[in-house]
């Protein structure tokens, strides 16, 4: 039987779908924080590692990168507001705050 | 930055009476968006004991009065973070909602004193401000993600532990529905300008009109149902789908050429404008994403720009051809 070192779980495939969430599995520890704060069930539970099911459903609002203990999950989180990156755009800022400056 | 958490405990009920309910409409109704606020602090609901479970909200009343009037007959502390009248999902998105803040709320509401266990139930949707790891080495506490929703709070208590289906945002009629009105406000300006528009032109700024109130009140009801996958296209299909009877009414039986033109220049100008409104629906959603939105963008916002010039050509055109007597 083979064993499953630690190099081989850092050797798994990163895995990333057509937005910018990434997954390390070989990190992953399995605490299952990602299970829960994910509102799109992308993540899905596994015996050793949870598994990314629907990275296509990504929000990308940062949740699990923020709660995973063990840096598996890479996101470049933000807010998915048309009208707060054209107001943005318009005022040439980088962006802007929900209420005070935008959706008002 | 001085705290303007109450250091005292802030008894609170779970029914909600006549002023809930007009401070709900009038935020509904998107008035004083910004002053629907309740004092952040440590919240009494029933009469809670050193064993009573703590849940964390923002200080925004709806956020508040969802959270309270879900927990009827039950005991509880109420957290409420200074989220500056933002709710959860926002604030959380912005980070005001965020760790740092919750540690802020537990330090100035001595709640480590109040209660004997070191647990703190949130909701899922604050997860992209919180680091439940840092909450953990800053105070001790342990934070447990609750439901999504709020309604989902009495079972979640009862079992422990949140169901698949509590995990899950959802965006069902209802939700969409409330934000009509709210959708309406933003458009306000446009919406007084085809007003005026309508005393000069009647029959255009009429339509105009219609259009955009028919695009804000049955894109959100009609989502769902729209062929496509970008809010811009479904937006887009739902304006020719409400443009079409306008049309067939000038154009029916006959039509001359004068029409004809009009008639092109309304598809043109505005197929793409209900095609925007729902562009800019994509920040009410609870899926849109940061890449799908920036995408979407890119690929819609050139080809509206290209209709609506052609519109507006088209109907100067138009408008020229009449006035000169060579149409």
């Amino acid at each position: 039987m083979m064993e499953i070192g630690v190099l081989d779980l850092e050797q798994l495939p990163t895995i990333k779908p057509i937005n910018t969430l990434v997954f390390h599995p070989g990190r992953c520890v399995n605490c299952g924080m990602c299970l829960q704060v994910c509102p799109h069930r992308v993540f899905t539970p596994g015996e050793r590692r949870v598994r990314m099911v629907n990275g296509a459903d990504c929000m990308e609002c940062g949740a699990c990168q923020k709660n995973c203990p063990a840096n598996a999950i890479e996101v470049d989180s933000g807010v998915g507001c048309a009208s707060a990156m054209i107001i943005a755009a318009l005022k040439g800022r980088d962006e802007v705050k929900c209420g005070e400056d935008c959706c008002r | 930055m001085s705290s303007d958490y109450a250091s005292d405990l802030l008894p609170t009920v779970a029914r909600l009476g006549k002023e809930e309910r007009r401070d709900h409409a009038k935020a509904r109704l998107g008035f004083d968006r910004m002053g629907h606020r309740v004092r952040p602090g440590l919240y009494t609901l029933g009469s809670p004991n050193r064993e009573s479970k703590v849940l964390v909200t923002a200080n925004y009343t709806l956020s508040f009065d969802a959270l309270r009037s879900a927990l009827v007959g039950r005991d509880a502390f109420l957290l409420v973070l200074d989220t500056q009248g933002i709710n959860v999902w926002c604030a959380a998105g912005k980070g005001t909602f965020g760790t740092d803040e919750l540690l802020k709320a537990i330090e100035a509401t001595l709640l480590a004193e109040r209660v004997e266990h070191r647990d703190l139930i949130l909701p899922q949707l604050s997860a992209p401000g919180v680091s439940a790891k840092a909450v953990k080495e800053g105070s001790g506490f342990t934070v447990k993600y609750g439901p999504v929703r709020a309604e989902d709070l009495p079972e979640y208590l009862d079992i422990g532990e949140c169901t698949e289906d509590m995990r899950r945002a959802r965006f069902d009629l209802r939700d969409r529905m409330v934000l009509a009105p709210v959708e309406m406000r933003n458009y306000r300006w446009g919406l007084i300008l085809m007003l005026l528009a309508a005393v000069l032109i009647p029959f255009y700024g009429l339509m105009a009109m219609i259009l955009t109130l028919g695009g804000l009140f049955l894109f959100p009801v009609l989502l769902p149902y729209l062929p496509g996958k970008a809010l811009s296209f479904k937006g887009m299909v739902l304006g020719a789908l409400l443009v079409t009877p306008f049309a067939l009414f000038q154009t029916f039986p006959t039509a001359d050429l004068v029409t004809v033109i009009a008639v092109v220049a309304e598809y043109l100008l505005l197929v793409p404008w209900i095609g925007y409104l729902a562009l800019n629906f994509t920040g009410s959603t609870p899926f849109a994403s940061r890449t799908g939105v920036k995408k979407e963008i890119f690929t819609y916002i050139p080809i509206m720009a290209i209709m609506s010039v052609s519109g507006a050509f088209l109907s100067a055109f138009g408008a020229l051809g009449v006035v000169g007597g060579w149409l």
